[in-house]
């Protein structure tokens, strides 16, 4: 097992690499630049800029100062929020990502998982019809609807909540309610699901009978056997959800002002902004090859029939 | 029940504590901004736009600054100024004042500044600003000469002496924007890029900068050493960075932020909005307007792009898709002071058909396919759909309509790879050079690439006449000819400014037409 995680981590580098490099290439693809603006600037200035940030230099010039600088853990500065260097600014919006998401998975969790094994063991009742309802729903209703309604209702008409900010200020906690619901609800819907199709096989699966043959008590066999074996779509599904989930949501963010990773991702791509742009596609890329590794290495714990070679 | 207790008393702290924040942030002389989005930079050599702009407002003031109402420059740091006999010399006399660590600004600091921001390795975007009006800038932005080249002198503490290419009568106007600042270049020696940060940041506006956590707030306190303290009653403001018209909008409407700024309402929302009393609205100096690729082959002929403009219901425009009290225009140059706008493009349909059947296209027919291209938005794409059917329906054509993201449309427009392309100008100061000056030959905006050298020599004579009528007449016969004569684009409509501010609960701010807005006396009415 060590030996396979040593293999993996390993592995990692060549992967980062290829993505680093590939990205780097196909943001300078894309029309427009980082200087590009509604007023020309005017092509001394324009020379200046390009001075300023290595621009002017060969691209593949350009390409071995960017692998140097990051080999320091240095991402460099941002074309568009200058004042800030991408260390800095995924610094900052990390962790609030990281909390929201959390927040969010952990709610998308427990209630998906209860509710997805109700339903599936009270199959076709008013359970398992109004879970699958909901879970539909919310995977088929967008969150930019979904947020919207509930600031109407919850901030608008009730005055429950405060309509959209962040924990740091002043509306505190209560902030963080309605974007870790509203970014839940999706991820709610696909692991209830999941854990019911999931669950109803395994009810019907030989080791289970057995079980049940031993004479074991229903909630021993539900909980040591079905549960642990039904978890295993899960957990898979749970390795890019989690990656999706904390490296941000745009439209969760614009909504609810969560000063999050998410909205760098769309706008750093939209404004240009490359160093931006390669810091947020390293860090997505990191997190999701990680928590893949990790999924990995819960599989054979969940699972006696994976063995790591 | 001691068990109960604990809980409920830190529940009701917490209550408390966030009902008391709460009430602090809408009452008191703190006001919360919705500024649009997050802040590029606060570094004056770096900003560019309106959001900077009202940060830079609160932190920052050089010579002159804006009458809250007109928008024309009044004593910031020179209490005072005069022009030479010949109008080419500017000299400013400056009150005592000093930084918000209490470092003394004087004349020598101007030019330090001046030439700081306009050094090649500064990189400033907006340094072609001075580099416009000041003698030798241009060259040494460029790098071609160096900093003692430029007209820019300390006589004494004082007074401070500006040299300027010509008599440039906007000059002074000119001097409120914020690539003419003043810099601390002392704590710029001292902490190099991170002078900006809250723990090292020294300015000399009414507000000092108090803390900044990027995409969620900043925030700027008063400066206990502004010389005009006295009419500053704000003492904290809050800036939001928020993209979402829906999410400001809400906000807005819950009471949690005070100045909304959102410069265009989506569509969908203004109906709502405009019903509202705290609705400001305000005709901008800013024209929406379309660029005609003058190189195309079809376009070259000056009958077809009249008969592209002569074919268009404005007013219906206005009326019935954009909706916000923008105002249909024939001119390219907005309103202002002293000027004239050119007569401009009629609606005239009989004549535009006249027009496209001499061209050799009988009610559109043999028409190529022309295409017009604008930037992914509700609003442009509304206008986009309605151009495309008054063309059809008054002259037969058809056009295509393409959207891209921003990025790709900008760089396809300056490339001038367009036919047709949505375009815009909002003015920087008050003078009809800052819209005619685009579509001169070698304007780095002249994107429908206008080539008239009439046109260009008009407009240089205007550049060497000092102010006053005669400059204007000859600014009003270079628009004429031309729209009039060359239908060079076409023009759509006047922007407004579009603010939500209750206006019975905040004096001392007013609409203007460069939606500029100094936070001098604004406060609270009692």
């Amino acid at each position: 097992m060590g030996k396979f995680i040593v293999k993996r981590v390993l592995g990692l580098i060549p992967t980062m690499f290829v993505i680093v490099t590939l990205s780097f290439f196909m943001i300078r693809l894309a029309p427009g630049g980082p200087f590009s603006s509604e007023r020309k600037v005017t092509p001394e200035i324009l020379a200046n800029l390009q001075h300023k940030y290595h621009m002017d230099e060969p691209l593949g010039m350009q390409y071995l100062r960017y692998i140097g600088d990051i080999l320091h853990g240095d991402l460099g500065p941002s074309f568009k929020n200058k004042d800030f260097t991408v260390n800095q600014l995924i610094g900052s919006s990390m962790p609030n990502s990281l909390v929201l998401g959390i927040v969010a998975l952990a709610i998308a969790v427990v209630f998906g998982i209860t509710f997805g094994l109700l339903s599936a063991v009270r199959q076709n009742t008013w359970v398992d019809y109004s879970t699958m309802s909901v879970a539909s729903i919310g995977l088929a209703v967008p969150l930019f609807v979904v947020g919207p309604v509930a600031v109407l209702v919850f901030a608008l008409k009730l005055k429950w909540l405060p309509t959209s900010g962040w924990i740091t200020g002043r509306q505190g906690w209560k902030t963080i309610i309605m974007p870790a619901m509203t970014l839940a609800l999706p991820y709610f819907s696909s692991i209830a699901r999941l854990t019911r199709a999931s669950v109803l096989e395994t009810l019907r699966s030989d080791y289970i009978r057995t079980a049940r043959a031993k004479g074991l008590k229903d909630s021993v066999v539900m909980v040591k056997h079905v549960l642990k074996g039904a978890l295993l779509p899960v957990v898979s599904y749970l390795g890019p959800a989690f990656a999706g989930i904390v490296t941000g949501s745009v439209v969760i963010e614009q909504i609810f002002l969560v000063p999050g990773i998410g909205n760098f991702f769309v706008k750093s791509a939209l404004n240009r902004d490359y160093t931006m742009i390669l810091g947020t596609v390293i860090v997505y890329s990191a997190i999701l090859v990680v928590m893949n590794l990790i999924v990995d290495i819960l599989y054979g714990i969940l699972d006696p029939r994976i063995s790591y070679k | 029940m001691k068990k109960f207790i604990a809980p409920a008393a830190i529940f009701l702290a917490a209550l408390l504590v966030t009902g008391c924040g709460k009430k602090a942030a809408s009452k008191g002389s703190e006001m919360i901004i919705e500024n649009g989005a997050e802040p590029q930079s606060i570094d004056p050599t770096q900003i560019q736009g309106n959001v900077e702009q009202r940060i830079n407002a609160a932190l920052f003031e050089g010579l002159v600054t804006t009458d809250p109402k007109t928008c024309k420059a009044v004593p910031g740091v020179a209490k005072s100024w005069e022009r030479s006999a010949d109008g080419t010399i500017l000299t400013f006399h400056l009150r005592d004042t000093t930084w918000s660590d209490g470092t003394p600004i004087t004349a020598q600091t101007f030019v330090d500044s001046w030439l700081y921001l306009m050094a090649p390795s500064t990189a400033s975007p907006y340094a072609y600003m001075p580099a416009m009006v000041i003698q030798g800038a241009a060259d040494y932005n460029a790098g071609k000469a160096d900093a003692s080249t430029v007209g820019l002198r300390a006589v004494d503490d004082h007074t401070f002496e500006v040299k300027l290419v010509g008599p440039v009568p906007y000059a002074v106007d000119m001097m409120t924007h914020y690539s003419f600042d003043v810099l601390p270049m002392h704590a710029i020696k001292k902490y190099g890029k991170e002078w900006i940060k809250p723990e090292n940041f020294v300015g000399n506006g009414p507000f000092v900068l108090e803390s900044w956590v990027p995409q969620e707030k900043l925030t700027v306190i008063q400066n206990e050493k502004y010389w005009n303290k006295e009419n500053i009653f704000l003492s904290r403001l809050t800036f939001l960075p928020i993209d979402d018209m829906t999410t400001a909008y809400n906000k807005f409407k819950n009471g949690e932020i005070d100045w909304n700024t959102t410069e265009t309402f989506p569509l969908g929302m203004l109906d709502e909005v405009k019903l509202r009393d705290d609705y400001q609205v305000y005709p901008n100096l800013a024209v929406y307007y379309l660029a005609l690729n003058n190189d195309n082959k079809t376009l070259k002929d000056v009958r077809v792009r009249k008969a592209l403009c002569e074919s268009l219901d404005i007013k219906e425009l206005v009326s019935k898709v954009t909706n916000g009290g923008q105002l249909a225009t024939g001119a390219f140059v907005p309103e202002m002071a002293g000027y004239t706008p050119a007569d401009g493009v009629k609606f005239d349909i009989a004549d535009a058909k006249k027009l496209l059947a001499d061209a050799g296209y009988p009610d559109g027919n043999g028409f190529p396919k022309l295409t017009y291209i604008y930037n992914t938005s509700e609003q442009h794409k509304k206008i986009a759909e309605w151009l495309q059917q008054q063309w059809k329906e008054n002259l037969g054509i058809d056009i295509v309509l393409q959207n891209m993201e921003w990025a790709t449309f900008i760089a396809k427009r300056q490339a001038h790879d367009f036919d047709i392309a949505r375009d815009g100008w909002i003015g920087d100061y008050q003078d009809p050079s800052n819209f005619l000056e685009l579509l001169k030959t070698e304007s780095g905006n002249n994107d429908g690439h206008y080539v008239n050298p009439d046109y260009d020599a008009l407009l240089e004579k205007a550049s060497k006449m000092p102010a006053g009528e005669e400059r204007m007449k000859v600014l009003h016969d270079a628009e004429t000819m031309m729209l009039d004569r060359d239908y060079a684009v076409v023009p759509m409509y006047i922007y407004v400014t579009q603010n939500l501010i209750d206006l019975n609960k905040w004096e001392g701010w007013y609409s203007n037409t460069l939606d500029l807005h100094s936070y001098t006396g604004i406060k609270l009415k009692k």
